[in-house]
């Protein structure tokens, strides 16, 4: 059956939009399955705040500017080199153009929130957040004559040499084959997929904390790897970070968040120390703690800090476990009592003048003597009343995804598929290796969302 | 105050605090944000800053089917509602009025008759002209002074104590005009963007209810200063009425009768297509039941202009009259209360964005507890 459609684009999120917006723009008749119901639409896009902008002086709600050399140097930071710097930069370019498209396809942007004042320059936040942002482009999008297809499940792409020629997907229990002339993949990575996560990681992975959507089972992903797609990134990496341990298995979000861990110290189950929690401002720090607990038992970690340290960070989404001992807050976290109260004790010893101590800067206020240091904030653990939280690792993506070029277009080993895209999440390992730079996933997807949008719909005309 | 209406409310603001997506939208964000536990009063405050303009719904990730089932406008508009019937003096009128359009029908029906009564038994002492042909003036003073001025106490009253709920300092001119800034263009209506807000058709943003909401409140005070003219000219001038038409009554009062009843009747259609389970459904009927009678008080008014010389006048002046008797006595006990609690709400916003700047002018000086985060979505 030749699909009404000329192009099918698989996903709901930000890149899956401003590929369908682009196509549509360009006169295509487009078609976008989303595996959600409407209410959870638009992927990790939802919980997503900003956009991550070069610009050459103060555009729309940012401020002086931000080269490309900058962006690129800031990337490179966070992946230690492990970045395609051809692809980065092509991004990073294009983003500056991006951020007018936004407006104009009803993205409204707003000043810095409180607590994100050192993002001003560089990422350009969305009022209400991502899901507004998804709002914005569904309406516009709907506008366009896009036809959206909620909780519509893409079972498998039929790979014929170098096209794809069928679409599989199953909609109210009824399945549905389509041929379009174009696809475009934009259904993110597979952290949702508990089973396929411990696969790559191992046993671990199973106590893991999924920060975003359920739906990103990475479905369509597997089924393309094992047609011959070309991948790219590591297949057992995911981005992690550490937090709330009370945070929902699934969609806990931006608020899961918890700043407090410079100001603590944090122990494992048996109450022990196992890292220093002094190393670095926490935002740089945050990512590397989501591994140090996926590596202590039970994958979790416990932050206690006392009164003085309460209102150094940011509210947390839950209020911390509050008690007048540390023996009545041992046994709220089903910790070994004594055994807090000696390390609690053996690191206030270790503990020296603190009269440095500056909660935004590396004050080098640290310990001596003990394994591990605490190598700035440390202060003794003494005033009452003492507060507790739990971590867990909390995934925010997967690196593995299909690997494109300048255009987005995938290809298998032995050349190109002519008429297949891929944007977003899903292809986002062609250009980050590892780590994560705040806004960055929004760049890519609505940089490669528009290019695969255009090419997709050139294709098809 | 009812435990579970506050604790809901605070748990929800606590979440917002963790978040702070929405910080652009309205005056309720900025507030909350400063805050790290939720008073009582901090909840107060924050309730009746709220408008209900709904963009933080639409645009929150948390909302049901979400576990977290946020809806902040309903919250909020929970405890706006206890908050006014608590502070209403008396308290047990208004527990009736707020939740119940039945009871505001029967108030109107009440003020019918009345009037009729009085029109019956006291008429006019036969020498007026115009409407004083069938309610003498000084009837209609015997009537209605004491009607007006009975709300104004009781108000003042409510506002002292609301006043003291919400923290609230000395006020100086400035937090004043800051707050009928605020009012009088309604820009907690328009969002931080200016597009307006989310009401009538889901995440949608549009002016209408902004608009709607403007109609009413400018036609009401044109209706008001109307009277106010009247009662000027009747004892300051020696002119009584009636008034023809190019006189300052009327031009006053009939752009003000017309837009009060357009207003009005456009809010009830916004109403009727809004999704209900967003603001406080026990509230809707009182709410509709007011503004039902707003609408009545103005189009009541018009007509009675319209027939003023035929013989369907005392009919028409019953009617009108006695809407506006029911209209004025349960000020402070409906909806039309709020508007005294939001100006109080935003007047103390004012206080609290001074404070604010003087504080953290203050202390960047030293440091800024939250200026260092960065790197994350």
């Amino acid at each position: 059956m030749t699909s009404q459609y000329d192009i099918v684009v698989i996903g709901g999120g930000n890149a899956a939009l401003c590929a369908a917006m682009t196509a549509a723009e360009a006169g295509a008749r487009v078609l976008i399955l989303e595996t959600s119901p409407k209410a959870y639409r638009g992927g990790n896009s939802r919980h997503t705040r900003n956009f991550r902008c070069m610009h050459g002086g103060p555009l729309g709600p940012l401020v002086e500017d931000y080269s490309e050399e900058e962006y690129f140097a800031d990337l490179l930071k966070v992946t230690g080199g492990k970045t395609d710097e051809h692809l980065a930069r092509l991004a990073i370019r294009t983003s500056e153009e991006c951020l007018p498209w936004m407006e104009e396809h009803g993205v409204r942007f707003q000043p810095s929130l409180s607590g994100t004042l050192s993002l001003a320059r560089t990422n350009a936040f969305f009022m209400g957040g991502g899901k507004s942002l998804v709002n914005a482009y569904y309406r516009t999008a709907e506008k366009l004559g896009v036809d959206v297809l909620y909780e519509a499940h893409v079972t498998h792409l039929e790979l014929d040499g170098d096209q794809i020629t069928r679409v599989d997907y199953t909609h109210k229990d009824q399945q549905h084959r389509t041929e379009p002339r174009s696809v475009i993949v934009a259904s993110g990575g597979f952290q949702a997929d508990t089973d396929w996560l411990t696969r790559a990681w191992g046993e671990p992975a199973k106590n893991f904390l999924i920060r975003g959507t359920p739906y990103n089972r990475g479905v369509v992903l597997a089924d393309l790897l094992a047609q011959g797609v070309s991948q790219v990134g590591d297949p057992t990496q995911c981005h992690a970070v550490a937090i709330d341990g009370r945070a929902p298995k699934f969609d806990g979000g931006i608020v899961t968040r918890l700043d407090c861990v410079p100001f603590s110290i944090v122990v494992n189950k048996y109450a022990e120390r196992f890292y220093d929690e002094g190393e670095d401002v926490w935002p740089k720090r945050y990512a590397i703690w989501g591994r140090l607990v996926a590596n202590q038992p039970d994958q979790v970690g416990y932050v206690i800090i006392d009164a003085k340290s309460l209102e150094l960070f940011m509210p947390s989404v839950f209020p911390p476990l509050k008690a007048d001992t540390l023996e009545e807050l041992a046994g709220m976290m089903d910790l070994p009592a004594d055994k807090l109260h000696s390390t609690v004790d053996t690191f206030n010893t270790a503990c020296g003048d603190t009269s440095a101590f500056h909660p935004t800067e590396l004050d080098g206020v640290a310990t001596t003597g003990i394994e591990p240091p605490k190598t700035n904030w440390a202060r003794p653990i003494t005033e009452p009343p003492f507060y507790g939280y739990s971590l867990r690792t909390g995934v925010t993506f997967t690196y593995l995804g299909l690997k494109v070029d300048d255009n987005a277009q995938c290809s298998t080993e032995h050349g190109k598929i002519r008429n297949l895209w891929a944007a977003g999440e899903t292809m986002a390992g062609s250009i980050l290796g590892q780590g994560y730079l705040a806004g960055f996933g929004m760049t890519i997807g609505t940089v490669f969302g528009r290019i695969a949008g255009r090419e997709a719909a050139a294709y098809a005309a | 105050m009812p435990r579970d209406l506050i604790q809901e409310a605070r748990r929800q603001a606590e979440i917002c605090n963790a978040c702070r997506y929405c910080e652009g939208y309205c005056s309720v964000f900025p507030a909350l944000h400063q805050e790290r536990f939720f008073t009582d009063g901090n909840l107060t405050q924050l309730a009746n800053l709220c408008h209900n303009c709904r963009g933080c719904y639409y645009a929150c990730q948390y909302t049901a089917p979400h576990e977290f089932d946020l809806n902040l406008p309903r919250a909020l508009a929970e405890v706006r509602r206890e908050s006014w019937e608590r502070h209403a003096w008396p308290a047990s009128v208004a527990r009736k009025f707020h939740s119940n359009g039945t009871y505001i029908a029967a108030a109107l029906v009440a003020g019918f008759a009345l009037l009729f009564l009085v029109i019956h038994t006291l008429g006019s002492d036969g020498g007026g002209e115009g409407f004083y042909a069938a309610l003498s003036h000084n009837a209609m003073v015997a009537v209605f002074a004491p009607a007006f001025l009975f709300p104004l106490v009781s108000i003042a009253v409510s506002l002292r104590k609301f006043w003291k709920t919400i923290g609230g300092e000395r006020i100086r001119l400035v937090h004043i005009a800051g707050g009928l800034g605020m009012a009088a263009k309604m820009k907690d209506l328009a969002a931080g963007h200016g597009d307006g807000c989310n009401f009538e058709e889901e995440d949608r943003f549009s002016h209408a209810r902004r608009y709607a909401h403007q109609l009413v409140m400018y036609g009401f005070l044109l209706c008001f200063a109307a009277t106010s003219a009247g009662t000027i000219m009747h004892y300051g001038f020696g002119l009584h009425a009636p008034y023809g038409f190019f006189s300052l009554p009327k031009l006053l009062g009939i752009p003000g009768g017309l837009m009060l009843a357009g207003g009005t009747g456009w809010m009830v259609r916004l109403k009727l297509a809004s999704d209900r389970h967003v603001g406080d459904q026990n509230a809707w009927g009182g709410d509709m039941g007011f503004i039902l009678l707003l609408c009545f008080v103005a189009v009541s008014g018009l007509v009675l202009y319209a027939v003023g010389g035929t013989g369907l006048m005392p009919l028409l002046l019953a009617l009108h009259l006695g809407s506006v008797l029911s209209f004025f006595l349960l000020t402070p006990f409906t909806k039309m209360a709020h508007g005294f609690y939001r100006l109080a709400a935003l007047v103390r916003d004012a206080q609290r964005k001074s404070e604010h700047s003087n504080l953290s002018s203050m202390l960047s000086r030293h440091m800024d507890p939250i200026a260092g985060k960065e790197n994350r979505t």
